[in-house]
């Protein structure tokens, strides 16, 4: 592949030149998904090659945002990574529905936490106990039914945020934000309940 | 409700934590290039960005693109 400037690259992506370099782009987007995915044995190179086909044309959709902060290469291979991982996550997580795994963890028929951390001191046990019917307490009383959703299905059912956004009709950015708001409120109430850092550092160190 | 102890130290870590500042998703994309490329030039980039840091340690989708990014362009270079 030629060396190219940031520069040369927009002015060949947007010139006569646009047929090769989208060529040489392309070759370098699967070149490096192959080390992206290199501990992703269920990624073919046929998937190397629609990702990075796919990315591509986002990458030129998006030719007018890119900002010069780094090299155009790497700019370009971070969109494909994204790509990537957008269709890989989807694929991981198609078979499992959104409200089953929130109703395996978050059903009103709440029966009794078994905590069996075999690690944890006697004292360590009744400290998460503790913790753990403050975090029910507050989740049920302080969040709004969204973000408890949210938070059991990306904190206790670990679908990807992505994945969790895409059903619940928001995106990823979006569902951060909904999370940090969650997640502040419930800071507020451990803190005025007296919570520390340093109290669940202790209940959980082994 | 049954969850296992790491997961119950995961929630309440991440809300005791929790600060006013953190940027999201969007935001630490858009950073990412810049952050990788100081990481791959073996500076402390955690120091020089410590908001796209933060995001990382919590945002798992972002954290394991930010990893997969980085093996590329480690590879690559």
């Amino acid at each position: 592949m030629a060396e190219r400037t940031n520069e040369q690259w927009l002015a060949d992506l947007r010139g006569p030149g646009r047929d090769q370099a989208l060529a040489d782009l392309r070759d370098f987007l699967v070149r490096g998904l192959r080390y992206a995915m290199a501990d992703r044995p269920d990624v073919t190179e046929v998937d190397l090659e629609d990702f990075a086909q796919d990315a591509l044309v986002k990458i030129i959709d998006s030719l007018d945002s890119f900002r010069g902060e780094s090299r155009f290469t790497t700019w370009a291979q971070k969109i494909a990574v994204r790509v990537a991982f957008t269709e890989l996550r989807r694929k991981r997580w198609k078979d499992v529905s959104l409200q089953d795994l929130i109703a395996r963890y978050d059903g009103v028929d709440f029966t009794p936490v078994v905590l069996t951390d075999p690690d944890a001191s006697p004292e360590q046990l009744v400290s998460q106990q503790a913790m753990m019917d403050m975090v029910q307490r507050l989740i049920s009383e302080e969040l709004t039914d969204r973000q408890r959703q949210a938070l059991t299905a990306v904190m206790i059912g670990g679908m990807s945020m992505e994945e969790v956004a895409r059903r619940m009709d928001t995106n990823r950015n979006a569902l951060y934000k909904l999370l940090h708001d969650a997640r502040q409120k419930l800071k507020q109430r451990m803190t005025a309940e007296g919570l520390s850092v340093q109290d669940v550092l202790a209940a959980f160190e082994s | 409700m049954k969850i296992e102890p790491a997961t119950l130290k995961r929630i309440v870590y991440s809300a005791i934590t929790a600060r006013p500042d953190e940027i999201g998703c969007d935001e630490c994309f858009e950073q990412l290039d810049r952050f990788v490329e100081t990481t791959l030039a073996g500076k402390d980039a955690a120091e020089a960005m410590p908001l796209v840091q933060d995001h990382l340690d919590r945002c798992g989708d972002c954290r394991e693109e930010f990893e997969a990014l980085l093996a590329a362009l480690r590879a690559l270079a």
